[in-house]
């Protein structure tokens, strides 16, 4: 041998080896492989005939993955859980707004006592910091519920199971299985939703996965399409109103589901043509799960951090609001200059200007949607909250000409547009393209305005309002 | 960091050396099918002293945090869990590089003793990498409610690698895991895996190379697992593998994870 170098000896080898490598071995590999694996199995483990006789886990796995029993309980689930939600987040966010609004009141004393010029005040007090608190007590408390409850279902070892369940109606759609758990976790947070997409091999159904996410409802959306389910569909029900909120908020989620299909299958075949790639899913047995890991994991991993994200956008976004509705040009503000040059438009697809302006300068997070909206409708140039739901449905429907199409586009609007700030973010993190970035932006709004401006012409055009 | 491996996705670990020669801190590499309670493991072993991060240049998770035992200082990286290492996935690809080239001292296999046989393949086929393999049969309490009897020393000599009953969740066998980790990672005790036996005309070319690749792996990777890899003529993991033997394994450093 010429040389001692390890890597040119291994090259000489190499080229020599090729000459009869024959690369169809992979077969032999696997059956040899599984052959061993099988004869140790065999001479370890004894199985007690006995204890098979009746087992929990294999009765609640033919429940929970059954064609017909898997999808209802899974639809029973997520309404509990929804319901759960709201009923439950209702008292805390009261009392954490009232708190903070109290804490505002005494900031704005402390301004007031410094002597600082009102500008300096409206926009730390009344834009920064009313954003901020909005943000935290209408965040926090349905976080703190909804995502202990989803990680509890985690730790069980029942969302494989859901994955297990749609994997078919996702398989049909070009899709995969596991978009289902992606989705899931973007009820809590779409950037959440859209970093978990990485169980996900295969780059094309990531991508697909990637581009629907948002048409899952996330928390930040529910304060908007709990208060128009509440106030214009619960309100003209005489049953309990959480439920009938709960109810018309999973239909909701089923629509968004229903689009993601569509969506999935339109572009599997247009944009991101390609084979399906085959995915093994396997159903880990259910487990006893453990309670202060949910606890720790949920709170800390989950809602710290999607609350921290939420009130750096908040912050800018809340200051912008303020100096463009206290900054006039003739004698009326800026935001209602704007907010009437896309009234007309916004009217077609069953909006109005301010509710308009409002998801666009509620991008950096879409729980600041409403507040926006409801500071239009007041004047007020600032960031209001109105102390009961029906001061909010007097303000709305007698002074400004809501109706029920008006809410109903609302909450489709809410639920197909653009992605928020964090949410595009991630998306271009995740991806590394500035092009699916521009889809992943561009193509749920188109459909937003579309079903819109299709849903309003049509009930008008039918004189149902 | 020293990053003349960086190309097959992270710097190889070798463990440090500190003046007088000894290495300071061991590197476990920590395997296992999905949902089997590697992560419990993972915990158990490391309490709150981990971090995480992705691997170099893929969106895969990374785990790694350490623990001490007998005063010798371990780090433990958490690979992704995989049901095989067939390099198909990034998560199995990202799983074998590490175990293959990023040098741990010691390999722990996670098992589920509900399902062995499923389990087993990734652990044969690890042992077909390395020989320092520890296998934790995890889950054993589960196992028993559900009627079924492992012997473990059975299987320990079946396989020709150490076997510890683990119930991870409640840290049953961990102490035990550590000090069997320890005494691989020390010399005491040296696994001998029994290979898995192919057909005959395939075990022939085997012993054709083996003299050679021995010679030219030294004791740098599994000669058995190369000449394997040189029959398949799977151009990547050859690339990797002479990559792998260009590089001199002296005193690199512990890579640490990119930070989220």
């Amino acid at each position: 041998m010429s040389t001692t170098d390890p890597k040119t000896e291994f090259a000489q080898l190499r080229s020599a080896a090729a000459q009869r490598a024959h690369p169809q071995l992979s077969d032999q590999f696997v059956t040899s492989l599984y052959e061993r694996a099988e004869s140790i199995t065999s001479q370890v483990v004894q199985q007690d005939a006995a204890v098979h006789r009746f087992s929990w886990d294999d009765w609640a796995d033919k429940i929970a993955t059954s064609r017909f029993w898997g999808v209802l309980s899974m639809i029973v689930s997520l309404s509990v859980i929804l319901w759960m939600t709201i009923a439950g987040a209702n008292v805390p966010s009261a009392l954490l707004a009232e708190g903070l609004f109290w804490v505002e009141g005494q900031l704005t004393t402390l301004f007031q006592s410094l002597g600082s010029p009102d500008w300096l005040h409206g926009f730390f007090v009344l834009g920064v910091y009313r954003a901020l608190a909005w943000v935290v007590s209408v965040m926090l408390p349905p976080m703190a519920i909804f995502f202990p409850l989803f990680t509890f279902l985690e730790d069980l070892g029942y969302l494989p199971r859901v994955a297990f369940n749609l994997d078919r109606l996702f398989q049909r759609a070009g899709a995969h299985g596991k978009q289902a758990l992606t989705m899931a976790m973007g009820f809590g947070c779409n950037a959440a939703g859209i970093v978990s997409t990485r169980i996900i091999d295969s780059p094309r159904e990531r991508m697909l996965a990637i581009l629907t996410n948002n048409f899952v409802p996330c928390n930040g959306r529910w304060p908007t399409l709990i208060a128009m389910a509440t106030l214009f569909i619960g309100g003209a029900v005489a049953m309990g109103q959480t439920t009938v909120a709960a109810a018309v908020l999973a239909v909701l989620v089923l629509i968004g589901v229903f689009v993601t299909l569509v969506v999935s299958w339109v572009l599997s075949r247009t944009v991101l043509k390609g084979i399906p790639s085959s995915f093994a899913l396997e159903l880990p047995p259910f487990r006893r799960p453990n309670f202060g890991r949910i606890l720790v994991r949920s709170l800390i991993d989950r809602t710290l951090k999607v609350l921290w994200r939420a009130m750096i956008v908040a912050a800018p976004a809340g200051a912008l609001t303020w100096v463009l509705a206290n900054i006039y040009v003739g004698d009326t503000a800026l935001l209602y200059h704007a907010t009437g040059a896309i009234d007309g438009f916004a009217r077609a697809i069953g909006l109005d200007g301010i509710i308009l302006m409002a998801f666009i300068l509620g991008m950096p997070a879409n729980e600041i949607v409403l507040p926006i909206m409801i500071m239009g409708y007041l004047s007020g140039g600032a960031m209001t909250e109105l102390d009961s739901m029906q001061a909010l449905k007097s303000l709305l429907v007698d002074q400004h000409g809501w109706t029920w199409l008006t809410a109903v586009c609302v909450m489709l609007f809410s639920l197909l547009h653009y992605p928020c700030g964090t949410t595009i973010y991630t998306i271009y993190k995740e991806t590394k393209s500035a092009k699916w970035t521009t889809l992943a932006g561009l193509m749920p709004t188109a459909i937003a305005i579309g079903v819109c401006l299709a849903v309003a012409q049509l009930v008008r055009g039918l004189g149902w309002v | 960091m020293s990053s003349d491996c960086n190309s097959c996705g992270f710097a190889a670990t070798g463990p440090e050396y500190s003046q007088s020669g000894v290495p300071t801190t061991r590197t476990v590499a920590l395997a296992g099918n999905p949902n089997v309670g590697k992560t419990s493991v993972f915990n158990a072993l490391t309490g709150l002293r981990q971090h995480t991060g992705n691997w170099p240049g893929k969106t895969v998770l990374r785990a790694q945090g350490t623990y001490t035992f007998d005063g010798r200082d371990y780090m433990v990286v958490d690979l992704p869990g995989t049901y095989s290492l067939f390099p198909r996935s990034t998560e199995e690809e990202v799983a074998r590089d590490f175990i293959c080239f990023g040098q741990p001292d010691v390999t722990v296999v996670v098992a589920d003793a509900t399902a062995l046989e499923r389990n087993l393949n990734l652990v044969l086929q690890v042992a077909e990498m390395t020989d320092r393999v520890v296998v934790a049969l995890n889950l054993v309490d589960e196992a028993r409610r559900k009627g079924m009897a492992i012997d473990a020393d059975k299987l320990a000599d079946e396989l020709g690698v150490p076997v510890v009953s683990t119930v991870a969740r409640s840290r049953r066998g961990i102490e035990e895991l550590k000090e069997i980790v320890d005494r691989v990672a020390t010399g005491q005790v040296t696994p001998s895996p029994k290979p898995i036996v192919y057909d005959q005309d395939l075990e022939c070319q085997i012993q054709d190379l083996l003299p050679q690749v021995s010679r030219i792996v030294g004791d740098k990777l599994s000669p058995r697992w190369v000449a394997l890899r040189l029959i398949e003529g799977d151009t990547d993991t050859l690339n990797k593998i002479e990559q792998h033997l260009g590089t001199t394994v002296t005193t690199e450093s512990i890579p640490q994870p990119a930070q989220p």
